[in-house]
């Protein structure tokens, strides 16, 4: 086991009506065992017996799969290892001396609440556009009777691997949620089960994407590179398929919903 | 009070169903004058708030997470059980039942499990209509697994992310809900107290996380379904918010805690690599499918690279000590048996507090037999997850495991409708007592909170809200203002303590002393120990806490210290129960009580019971009650895995 002494810049704001700035911090004695949030809670732990405030940051299972965890580390969402949520990211990874800037997703729809903690529940009303299979408890017919080949399915799967954390809107230059909105519109509408609400779900669910202020898709592919789950970007051309099909066959005007309820 | 479990009898296949025929209804078109707060949105809360939404209640459900769709049943990996036998291999809704009531080392009640076993299936159907991409066959077929220590194939799964996906279905279900406004969600909003009038839970009052501040929300039934309290321990593979607040607090307005010491530890777990580590990870128990446990024969190749220890030299104890069932062996027996192996030092991976806590899981024989492409694709993802953890590849050497407390099979006490001792609180998922008994089987806690969610719990409100009809109160009752006074006056209490020590210093505390003292192993002396030490502790914590930041804003310090207040009374009682039982079942091992194999040794005669707990007003002096357990179709015998 080594030990390390970082300096970090954490973004500090106390409010999300209130300015914020980066403050400087030594973190000496960081094992490499650690996982970066550890780190934090270490450093934490030392600013509270310092009776100063602690940075919040938001994290729940720590193992990857919650989505809740993600700041932007040294300019990247989730930090320098592919693949990797904030809570896998594991000290190993730096070097005794390095600095580290940490700062919140910077996008207009994920506004700020404190330090490194951010608002999504844009992408909560993104699902609720649409976003699901309307099945009322105890209306389902047997599950084998409608069998789905197996690559379908696996592909429905690789989609709907997606944990909701962000970081696709944090890396894309115009904080797009296009990979996020793609990924749960793949994941149903690849399925049988998804097929009779495919077009009014792919409408609603873009539609309301675009209210929420994310912005248009110009094909950087950062999401994709900044995606723990590596969700493919082929889901957003999918989706752009879906939607220019949908558009054709539309119900009913495509902006009733957005406002309302 | 007496007990009354109101589980019916006769036939055990048609009890559920002739109960559910003698439940009241309320007429769709009165259903939405009823008001239901569900709290917690995992897989019981948030299929029970969906579900009620769907049926036409006022629902209103909260979560302390950002969003319904983090709540920790995300974490699930390796599958739910279901008695569809789609695999021809002799399961039926009876041997689902029936294992589940043998597994559970017989504490558990026979009614409540076979309802489980019935609605299993349903559960399935429900799930992969709502899209929930299980793994199928090349015949596009759902594909099936055998999964912890069952000798069918039983299990359904999503890659390793079954939780996942399961509580995504519900979650998008909710979603539906909200878009339709019937659900009304509150994220970022914990609940802090019950409210309780004339005996009957009336609502709520929680704490806004963002904004601080305190307010009540009224209702004509209270479901609770906020998980289990494994964190007492502090390091668990439980999510770092879990907590038992709102169990807690209902417990301290008079719902009964049952069991509370049956915690199950899991045997497939990250070890700890050192003291600032903040949670355990597992790793699905599914690895042990294809995965060989062993350690060094000899306790001196203990600091050898593994790989460089021939064959002959090492111990694969679960294949020696139980032929038949090998490295599947339950939950509980493999935690033990790691235990027994570390402490007799033959632990292996680092040192820590001076003992090597580990034993080895190793793949080189599956590797050789299926080739590593096959091995890849069972378990990939896991392996991917471990080296990002450890550093270390397991294609290339063992991994290295060791139990963590994952899950509690203790909870609120429930009786058949899942309503606890206090009138109109309903109790769903982990956060009860009822399906497990001592023991839970691997794949066994996603079936249950869906059933509770999707199935029982929408039927038993019904009947609740039909024979109690509507009784509006107001939020000026007195009952309700003394409520949020008392809730403002705790959490004020907490910050201005102006201490020395952080909350998560005093839980890391709390957690040593329950994992030395009330873990995997117990003695009448050890937790003797912890019953003298917690109120010593919980006193200084009262005295010597440091919250830093006000409470009318995001003030997570604030958030930790709420939670650990009430582990520090829980792991009391969680102590008092396990000194209490002096028996060994399931998760609960006492030292005292062993056959001479080390096997648990039950006493039926005299502990064939549920331990109903109810506060008193004195968290060191709990009024124990019991449920006694009938076994009318499962009886009784001592578990042989041999």
């Amino acid at each position: 086991m080594r030990t390390m002494n970082l300096v970090l810049h954490v973004w500090r704001q106390p409010a999300a009506n209130k300015q914020g700035h980066f403050e400087r911090y030594e973190v000496p004695d960081v094992s490499d065992h650690q996982s970066l949030l550890e780190m934090l809670d270490l450093l934490n732990e030392r600013l509270v017996v310092q009776g100063k405030e602690p940075i919040a940051f938001d994290s729940d299972c720590r193992e990857g799969i919650c989505g809740t965890c993600g700041f932007v580390i040294n300019g990247r969402p989730h930090g320098p290892q592919k693949a990797t949520t904030t809570c896998q990211l594991h000290m190993r990874h730096f070097k005794d001396g390095d600095e580290l800037t940490l700062e919140p997703w910077r996008a207009k729809a994920f506004p700020v609440i404190k330090d490194l903690v951010v608002d999504r529940s844009a992408f909560d009303r993104v699902i609720q556009a649409g976003g699901y299979i309307s099945v009322r408890a105890g209306s389902a017919p047997e599950a084998n009777n409608l069998p789905v080949p197996k690559e379908r399915a696996d592909l429905a799967m690789d989609a709907a691997a997606c944990i909701g954390c962000g970081a696709c809107v944090a890396s894309c230059p115009n904080a797009s949620a296009m990979l996020f909105t793609s990924a749960k519109v793949g994941h149903l509408n690849l399925l049988p089960q998804g097929e009779p609400e495919a077009s009014d779900r792919v409408r609603n669910m873009v539609v309301q994407m675009e209210a929420e202020s994310f912005g248009h898709c110009t094909n950087h592919l950062e999401c994709e590179a900044a995606c723990p789950k590596q969700i493919s970007v082929e889901f957003i051309a999918r989706m752009n398929r879906g939607f220019l099909g949908a558009a054709f066959r539309g119900r009913g005007p495509m902006l009733s919903r957005v406002g309302g309820k | 009070m007496t007990l009354n479990s109101n589980a019916p009898t006769g036939p055990i296949e048609t009890r559920w169903s002739r109960h559910r025929f003698d439940l009241k209804l309320v007429n769709p078109s009165n259903r939405r004058k009823y008001t239901v707060v569900v709290v917690g949105s995992g897989l019981a809360g948030g299929a029970a708030a969906a579900t009620l939404g769907e049926l036409g209640y006022n629902v209103l459900c909260f979560c302390y997470q950002d969003s319904p769709r983090r709540a920790h049943s995300i974490a699930a990996q390796g599958g739910i059980n279901a008695a569809k036998n789609y695999q021809n291999d002799g399961d039926s809704v009876y041997r689902l039942f029936y294992d589940t009531v043998k597994g559970g080392d017989f504490r558990a009640r026979e009614s409540n499990v076979h309802r489980l076993a019935e609605l299993s299936v349903n559960i399935i159907d429900q799930c992969t209509a709502q899209g929930v991409p299980f793994a199928r066959e090349y015949s596009g077929l759902l594909a099936n697994r055998s999964f912890g220590g069952a000798q069918v194939a039983r299990t359904f799964y999503a890659r390793g992310q079954t939780g996942q996906q399961l509580l995504l279905g519900a979650y998008q279900s909710l979603c539906a809900q909200i878009d339709a406004g019937t659900v009304k969600m509150f994220p970022r909003t914990e609940m802090l107290d019950l409210i309780v009038v004339d005996e009957v839970a009336r609502g709520i009052v929680v704490r806004d996380m963002v904004t601080g501040q305190i307010s009540s929300h009224l209702a004509d039934a209270v479901v609770l379904a906020t998980g289990g309290y494994g964190n007492a321990f502090f390091l668990s593979t439980n999510a770092k918010g879990c907590n038992t607040t709102a169990t807690w607090r209902a417990h301290r307005k008079g719902a009964k805690f049952a069991n509370p010491c049956f915690t199950q530890i899991h045997p497939t777990c990250i070890p700890v690599s050192g003291d600032y580590q903040s949670k355990l990870t597992l790793m699905s128990e599914s690895l042990r499918n294809d995965g060989r446990v062993w350690v060094p024969k000899d306790a001196s190749d203990c600091s050898k690279d593994a790989v460089r220890i021939p064959e002959v030299e090492r111990d694969y104890y679960l294949e020696r000590l139980y032929p038949s069932f090998g490295n599947l062996v339950p939950r509980d027996i493999a935690s033990r048996r790691a235990k027994d192996m570390c402490d007799q030092g033959k632990g292996v991976g680092p040192e820590v507090n001076g003992q090597r806590r580990g034993v080895y899981l190793d793949f080189s024989s599956a590797v050789e037999r299926l080739g590593e492409p096959v091995v890849a694709e069972r378990y990939g993802n896991l392996f991917e997850m471990y080296e990002r953890i450890t550093g270390e590849n397991p294609y290339k050497v063992p991994m290295r495991i060791y139990p963590a407390v994952h899950y509690t099979m203790g909870g609120l006490w429930v009786d058949y409708n899942l309503m606890s001792t206090i009138k109109g609180l309903f109790v769903a998922g982990e956060a009860n007592f009822s399906d497990h008994g001592a023991n839970r089987l691997g794949a066994s806690a996603l079936m249950q909170g869906l059933a509770d969610g999707y199935f029982v719990v929408p039927t038993t409100v019904a009947d609740y809200l039909a024979k109690t009809g509507k009784n509006p109160i107001k939020d000026e009752h007195p009952e309700v203002k003394k409520t949020v006074k008392d809730v403002n006056e705790r959490v004020t209490r907490l910050v201005s303590i102006k201490g020395e020590r952080s909350p998560d210093s005093f839980h890391r505390e709390l957690g040593q002393l329950m994992w030395d003292d009330c873990g995997m192993a117990r003695t009448k002396a050890g937790l003797e120990h912890a019953l003298r030490r917690i109120p010593a502790l919980r006193e200084e914590f009262h005295s010597n806490l440091k919250v830093v930041g006000d409470s009318d804003s995001m003030n997570q310090q604030l958030e930790k210290a709420g939670r650990v207040a009430d582990f520090m009374e829980l792991a009391e009682l969680m102590c008092i129960d396990a000194l209490h039982r002096e028996e060994s079942c399931g998760g609960h091992f006492r030292q005292e009580h062993q056959t001479e194999e080390g096997e648990a040794k039950r006493d039926d005669a005299n502990f064939s019971y549920v331990a109903a707990w109810g506060f008193t007003g004195d968290a060191s002096k709990p009024a124990l009650e019991k449920e006694p357990l009938d076994f009318e179709y499962v009886h009784p015998t001592q578990r042989s895995y041999k």
